[in-house]
């Protein structure tokens, strides 16, 4: 594995699935009264969230804190980088406070690349979300969610399994990394949205497109909702909310069109009315909630994969599980 | 003034000859010259071209000085072969007043490395809205005859035709920079595959080609004469093709890095590749270097471009947009055109001295090299090949895309009216008054 998590395509099927199963054991320990591993003891992880996101940030916070770490949250809004400094200086300067690792959400699609391929820090870069390009970590519990639903157990992959993707392609950096992290993990993926939504090019893109949602539902293991905004009308992506819902949201009828086993998640927050209706979106059938709890565990792993050893590469395959084992005592 | 005699240099590639320059003109050509001269050249394997001339040249000055000054814009230029530049308008103020244009041409003169022939804004503060002072910019020292709101698109389909219309009256031209402001809302590089993968705003072919077509059309229309601004689309040549088909007073240019790079480079992130208009595929450097070659588009011009390092040190979205090139273009033109066989130094000659001359009313430059035309040359070393090293550069700014790329071919000397602004490969530090 990789020194950073920039990009979903960065992660080999055996580092998804050791991500994963590595997720798995941590995961038990949310149910124990005591919370907190010793793992990450006297490494520095700094949050450095150029956007506002309650839900990501909570979440890596919860995930550093349960493994020991010392957190540091750096927020753009009143810190010296809404006063003009740049990327390059706020860098320089949590390398100067020794950050092993830094975890970053920026609306600039690349901003992430550009920390992991500069001299300016040495840490881990964790790639948060950025612009409309990525969000590794989405796709990875979401890909965590799909497998317990749809294929549990250690070291199982996605393989035949069938996810339907619905909404705002274009913009959504949630979509770019589950494309390529279920591509490496065997599954197939359909995009669903208005031709306005999908990016140029996508034809090339390792999955199928589709602008009818009801014919894809019956062919679906895992439906995903992406969000869409509402101000996207104001640029013509679609006349009105009321057209987008009936043609791509996700409402009672459509739900008895999907096969029984199937899940429909969503990366939150929830535009309810729009992209999906309150019956849907409370139904036990939707996994929004337990994503939020598998994020925490997701991230766990992933801090834990890269600053906590050997890198995964290196690693014999039988190693993690042993090493979990050790940590979980 | 200092008497040059050059040895054994291959006018336009040809046999080797002697030149002797002196009063600023080519005095003699020809071989075993008997000629006495204060400085004789071994210009053995050296190819002596005119001196290249830039329709489109960013000097920064007035303005952003920490980017670039006339000085050091016009030794860059010096270093790269040149012996005249287009000055862009688009600088703080605006050169769309005649004060500001014989501004920038005096200090060109003063600076003395190079002709600096000022641009003209179309439209007052490059804005779009009202026609800046054509006339007065023409008759003032400077003499403009170009004009463009260079960075901007002359959008308003109006104004673009009066524009055109307007500098008949002095054989002006407008040189338009192709973009159709909405399509390209929030646009951050090429749309296409690598767009859609990298979640970066795309800036469509079409927004470039649906002006040149509309432009092609009005300059028929009204009878002007129109130039395009750095061609970067194979549908903008077909367009381009098209109008000249008919006999329409069409020019074109194209920069050096549309020949060799490619969008695919953008998936670093870097933003020393960031610039307008983007990168675009494969297929359409193919189609540009076709077009260079076959004529369909007239020039190669460097856009160049420079920028301080701290507006190209950060994220990819608010980087600034461009890249230096006068130093770079004669060695990516002999990689992308010579070498592959698409053109000769004839050629090379035609592209980027003698046509850039004419479309740009330049008169003493763009000369056949023969006795008595002024001693413009430059001698060109075809066999270097070396790493491009940004340190070595006189512009001010680095913002080179071809940094550690091995490029061939590099200046051995560049002259100005007999006078050498660049000699074995540097600047000469006589500068001063033209």
């Amino acid at each position: 594995m990789k020194r950073h998590l920039v990009s979903a395509a960065d992660l080999s099927r055996d580092d998804a699935l050791l991500i994963l199963d590595t997720a798995e054991e941590l995961a038990q320990l949310s149910g124990r009264a005591v919370k907190k591993l010793p793992t990450l003891r006297g490494r520095t992880v700094v949050n450095l969230f150029f956007e506002d996101s309650t839900r990501t940030k909570t979440s890596f916070e919860v995930a550093e804190k349960r493994l020991s770490a010392d957190v540091i949250n750096f927020s753009a809004k009143g810190s010296s980088v809404s006063k003009g400094e740049s990327l390059k200086d706020t860098a320089l300067t949590l390398q100067a406070m020794g950050a092993d690792a830094v975890v970053i959400r920026h609306h600039a699609s690349g901003a992430p690349a550009r920390l992991a391929q500069s001299d300016w820090l040495h840490g881990s870069v964790i790639n948060a979300g950025d612009g409309t390009h990525e969000h590794p970590t989405q796709a990875l519990l979401d890909a965590f969610t799909m497998r317990r639903h749809l294929n549990p157990g250690a070291g199982h992959d996605l393989a035949g399994r069938r996810v339907t993707i619905v909404g705002d392609v274009l913009h959504s950096r949630v979509a770019r990394s589950n494309v390529h992290l279920l591509n490496t993990l065997g599954a197939q993926v359909t995009f669903v949205a208005p031709p306005t939504l999908l990016p140029i090019g996508i034809e090339n893109w390792p999955c199928e497109i589709s602008y009818d949602l009801d014919r894809v539902l019956p062919k679906t293991d895992a439906l995903m909702m992406l969000r869409v905004q509402r101000e996207r009308m104001n640029a013509a992506f679609f006349p009105t909310e009321r057209e987008y819902s009936r043609r791509y949201g996700m409402n009672g009828l459509r739900l008895a069109q999907l096969p029984g086993h199937a899940i429909v998640m969503h990366p939150g927050p929830m535009v309810r009315g729009m992209e999906i209706t309150a019956e849907v979106a409370d139904s036990p059938r939707c996994t929004a909630v337990e994503q939020v709890a598998n994020g925490v565990s997701v991230r766990m792993a992933v801090l834990y994969l890269l600053l906590g050893g050997a890198t995964l590469a290196d690693a014999p395959a039988d190693a993690p599980r042993t090493e979990t084992v050790e940590i979980a005592q | 003034m200092t008497t040059y005699l050059i040895r054994n240099a291959q006018i336009l590639g040809g046999a080797p000859q002697d030149l002797l320059l002196a009063d600023g003109v080519i005095k003699e050509i020809g071989t075993g010259l008997t000629a006495v001269a204060d400085i004789e050249i071994d210009a053995t394997g050296l190819v002596a071209l005119p001196g290249l001339v830039d329709l489109h040249t960013h000097l920064r000055e007035p303005g952003r000085e920490d980017a670039e000054t006339v000085l050091t814009g016009t030794r860059a230029a010096a270093m790269g072969g040149f012996t005249a530049v287009h000055a862009m308008a688009n600088t703080t103020p605006v050169a769309d007043t005649a004060g500001v244009v014989e501004q920038v041409w005096r200090l060109g003169q003063e600076a003395g490395y190079c002709d600096v022939q000022p641009v003209g804004a179309v439209t007052v503060g490059l804005e779009g809205k009202q026609l800046a002072e054509l006339g007065a910019m023409h008759e003032s020292a400077a003499g403009v005859r170009v004009f463009s709101d260079d960075g901007k698109c002359v959008d308003d389909a109006v104004l673009m035709r009066r524009a055109l219309e307007y500098v008949k009256a002095f054989d002006g031209v407008v040189a338009q920079h192709a973009q159709e402001p909405r399509l390209t809302e929030g646009a951050q590089m090429n749309e296409g595959q690598v767009s859609g993968e990298l979640g970066l705003g795309g800036w469509p072919a079409v927004a470039e080609e649906s002006i040149i077509a509309r432009d092609v059309l009005l300059a028929a229309h009204v009878g002007s004469r129109l130039h395009v601004c750095h061609v970067s689309t194979a549908g903008s040549v077909e367009i381009i093709r098209w109008a000249k088909g008919k006999g329409w007073d069409v020019t074109a240019e194209v920069t050096p890095h549309h020949l060799l790079l490619t969008d695919e480079l953008v998936r670093s992130y870097d933003p020393v590749y960031k610039v307008n208009p983007p990168l675009r595929t494969a297929e359409d450097v193919q189609a540009l270097r076709k077009a260079l070659a076959d004529g369909t588009i007239d020039a190669v011009a460097t856009d160049h471009a420079p920028h301080p390092a701290e507006d190209k040190d950060c994220e990819w979205a608010v980087a600034a947009m461009g890249m230096v090139g006068l130093e770079t273009a004669l060695s990516v033109v002999q990689q992308t055109m010579v070498e592959t066989g698409l053109l000769n130094w004839e050629g090379v000659a035609d592209r980027m001295s003698h046509r850039p001359a004419r479309i740009g009313r330049l008169a003493g430059h763009g000369r056949p090299i023969s006795v008595g035309e002024p001693a413009n040359l430059v001698l060109f070393d075809p066999a270097y090949r070396g790493a491009v090293n940004p340190d070595s550069f006189a512009t001010r700014s680095r913002n080179t895309p071809y940094k550690g790329l091995d490029l061939p071919g590099r200046v051995h000397a560049t002259f100005l009216r007999g006078r050498a602004t660049v000699l074995a490969g540097e600047l000469s530090e006589q500068g001063g008054e033209l």
